[in-house]
């Protein structure tokens, strides 16, 4: 059995030793404690007993070498099974067990997604530059986000390397690139930091995900007269507004329940089917866009979305929304009926499996019974949705399922409250 | 610049300091004829003679107390304490009188007086020639305390401390005397007292330490660095107390991520000062929780070298601490 001897510490503060001349050559038989070498320190000299008895194998330090205390200077070769310790004894197991017993005992146990463990400078920088956690990638244990990775995706180009952590989010970023010449009356428009974060959102999620789109009409004529019948007494009691809005989101989010492949997550290797249902809503302010959420969505009834909503716009406009206000989101509707529009295909709210564009209700000649013409108050619901996660079929009869939820809002069967 | 040993860096402070001041005097325990147990004042005696170089009893609190009187005069004492495990007989000469003579007296007095101390274990030295003994100082407004952590700041700050108005205690670490050997400048040079060090700069965390712990943390920085890609932010804090806070607030911000090591005994120690200048000034710059490395909470170094790797802290330790809190 091949075993080493080192260099002892000879002394206090001798950190390495040179020996002088060897006492043994390979082959020479040795007992322990026997004298093998002479060596030298700072402080002393002094003979280097064997600590260990056997056959010397090879010397390894030439006479005249300084090595440092600890280091293998011979190996010398040990009858089986004899002498397995060392005289000194810094066995190499110990010192495993050592570092073992060094874990410290504050080692969090990633079980659980640490992803919503925010350290204090994530909570500030995210808030800061308005950036949503649930799209950041998480580097640290447990999938947590790092301080690291908030940089690394500021810097990837959400916002302009130009801007420095001292300046906030909400400063114009003064820097425009000269790409295009500028002519006498053109407006130059600085792009702030929410816009190009808004920028980036877009481009990844159109160059990500495979979009298809759907759309369907609903009828929505009873609706109309369910709403209308409430409307005013609605705002007198509550104070906001009873919006068609509030109806859809509510349709929506049921059928979310029933069909829950359109409320997941693409995650590269797995889809994450969630089973809160939180309910992105798009708010525009003047040259901004939020995506605020309604948390546990299903849960609430066709009056509590409609507070929701006022609250939520509310914020928005002010730009008093913060980072709890827009995380979370599972699926996104968005309002594009209130600007007049009857045909949109939206861009999807990544990583979400899908956007429900609820479109203007206008009033137009139907065939309804038997070959006669009616007006009724008609609404185009356009879907996009992310053809990773979702084929036609599945969202075909999600979809058929919000087209009857709503043609059964009725003033006889719904309760606003 | 030339390449010389810790202790070669301190005995050359000394003999350039005396030659340059003939008020600076060395005196303590064995410091003259024989040259010091670890050979730190060697050939002071022959080149400056008994008048100047001074062998006393073996009365840690008369050293002290006849440094302070001398320093009151005008002269500059450097008083050695064997080990600074030894340095307990003189603690109310060091606080009741030097740290306070100034303050008490007006500003009529000064002492002007260093107190070289080798501390610090890992030399098979047991109980009473292993201590991390610092802490004990440092809450006494008056004293500064520095700890070089290789030649060239042995070297320049032992010449600001000789050089300093007010009393030094000067802890060497008796381990890094003849392991650590570095490039010294030539010339005359002081480096401040006040004023931590970057020795390493990093991205992924702070490590802040002084003394024997910063150069192995700076190996263990290489190694991480080469094989994990792991950047580490070493800071050393030089002098312990006064703690400079700028330069401890900075390196915090710098990464989000703070270790702390030291070897003394982790309750109370100096880095637990530190952590509580992190935790009041960094909390929004925080990525993870501030972490402390440091030896157990027990009386002292055992003697057994098995137990002696265990009470140290190691570079092993140092690593498996670092590379936990990058992976926070």
């Amino acid at each position: 059995m091949l075993e080493y001897i080192k260099m002892p510490q000879l002394g206090e503060s001798v950190t390495e030793g040179t020996i002088d001349r060897w006492l043994v050559k390979p082959g020479d038989t040795v007992e322990q404690y026997d004298s093998i070498a002479e060596l030298t320190t700072d402080k002393v000299t002094a003979d280097l007993p064997s600590q260990l008895s056997g056959t010397i194998q090879e010397i390894l330090v030439p006479e005249g070498e300084t090595v440092a205390v600890g280091e293998v200077v011979c190996s010398i070769v040990v009858a089986h099974g004899e002498a397995a310790t060392p005289a000194e004894s810094p066995s190499s197991s110990s010192e495993t067990t050592k570092s073992v017993a060094a874990a410290p005992q504050s080692t969090p146990k990633h079980s659980a997604d640490q992803k919503k463990r925010v350290s204090p400078v994530v909570g500030r920088l995210i808030d800061e530059y308005h950036l949503n956690i649930d799209l950041i990638e998480g580097t640290g244990a447990g999938g947590r986000v790092t301080r690291k990775d908030v940089l690394r995706e500021i810097e990837s180009g959400i916002i302009s390397s130009q801007l420095t952590h001292e300046e906030k989010p909400t400063t114009r970023d003064t820097q425009v690139k000269e790409a295009i010449p500028e002519e006498n009356g053109d407006v130059i428009i600085p792009v702030s930091s929410i816009r190009k974060t808004i920028a980036k959102r877009m481009v990844d999620s159109v160059t990500q995900i495979p979009h298809a789109w759907m759309t369907i009409e609903v009828d929505v004529t009873e609706l109309v007269k369910l709403r209308n019948a409430h409307k005013k007494q609605f705002k007198e009691q509550e104070g906001y507004n009873l919006t068609y809005f509030a109806f859809f989101v509510k349709a929506v989010a049921q059928a979310l329940k029933e069909y829950p492949m359109l409320n997941s997550v693409w995650k590269g290797d797995t889809i994450v089917q969630k089973k809160a249902i939180n309910m992105s809503i798009a708010v525009a302010s003047d040259d901004e866009l939020f995506v605020p959420v309604i948390q546990n969505c299903d849960q609430l009834s066709i009056a509590g979305i409609a507070s929701q909503i006022a609250i939520l716009a509310e914020k928005g406009r002010k730009k008093q929304l913060n980072v709890k206000d827009m995380s979370g989101g599972t699926f996104t509707v968005n309002n594009t009926g209130s600007f007049g529009s009857v045909h949109s295909a939206g861009i999807i709210n990544a990583p979400q499996a899908a956007i429900l564009q609820v479109e203007s209700i206008v009033k137009r000649p139907v065939i309804v019974g038997d070959g006669m013409f009616a007006a009724r108050d008609m609404v185009n619901l356009c879907l996009s949705l992310d053809h990773r996660i979702l084929d036609g079929m599945i969202c075909g009869k999600f979809l058929a399922r919000v087209k009857e939820l709503l043609e059964n809002m009725t003033i006889s069967s719904t309760s606003v409250y | 610049m030339r390449t010389i040993s810790y202790i070669e860096a301190i005995n050359e402070a000394m003999r350039e300091e005396m030659q340059r001041d003939e008020n600076v005097f060395v005196l303590g325990e064995d410091v003259g004829k024989k040259g010091g147990v670890f050979r730190a004042t060697d050939g002071l005696y022959d080149e400056f003679g008994e008048d100047r170089v001074l062998d006393t009893p073996l009365a840690e609190s008369a050293i002290a107390g006849v440094a302070v009187g001398a320093a009151m005069y005008g002269m500059k004492p450097i008083a050695e304490m064997q080990f600074a495990d030894f340095i307990l007989p003189a603690v109310n000469q060091i606080i009741s009188e030097a740290a306070k003579m100034r303050y008490r007296s007006n500003n009529d007095w000064s002492c002007p007086l260093v107190v070289r101390a080798p501390f610090g274990g890992g030399v098979h030295g047991g109980l009473y020639h292993s201590q991390s003994v610092e802490a004990i100082f440092a809450n006494q407004p008056g004293l500064k305390i520095v700890v070089p952590s290789n030649p060239a700041d042995a070297k320049g700050l032992l010449k600001a401390a000789i050089r300093d108005p007010d009393p030094v205690l000067y802890f060497e670490h008796k381990k890094a005397y003849r392991l650590l050997k570095g490039e010294v400048p030539n010339e005359d040079y002081v480096v401040p007292i006040g004023k931590a060090d970057v020795k390493r700069s990093g991205e992924d965390l702070t490590v802040i330490t002084y003394g024997l712990m910063v150069d192995q943390t700076l190996k263990v920085a290489e190694e991480l660095q080469e094989e994990q890609d792991i950047s580490v932010h070493v800071l050393d804090l030089r002098t312990i107390y006064p703690l400079d806070q700028e330069a401890i607030i900075e390196a915090a911000r710098k990464t989000g991520k703070v270790l702390l090591i030291t070897e003394d005994n982790k309750e109370g120690s100096i880095i637990g000062e530190v952590a509580a200048i992190v935790a009041e000034h960094c909390l929004f710059d925080l990525d993870a929780p501030i972490k402390r490395l440091a030896a157990p909470d027990a009386p002292s170094m055992p003697y057994a070298q098995s137990l002696e790797k265990d009470f140290m802290v190691t570079p092993d330790q140092i690593e498996a601490a670092i590379v936990e809190l990058a992976a926070f």
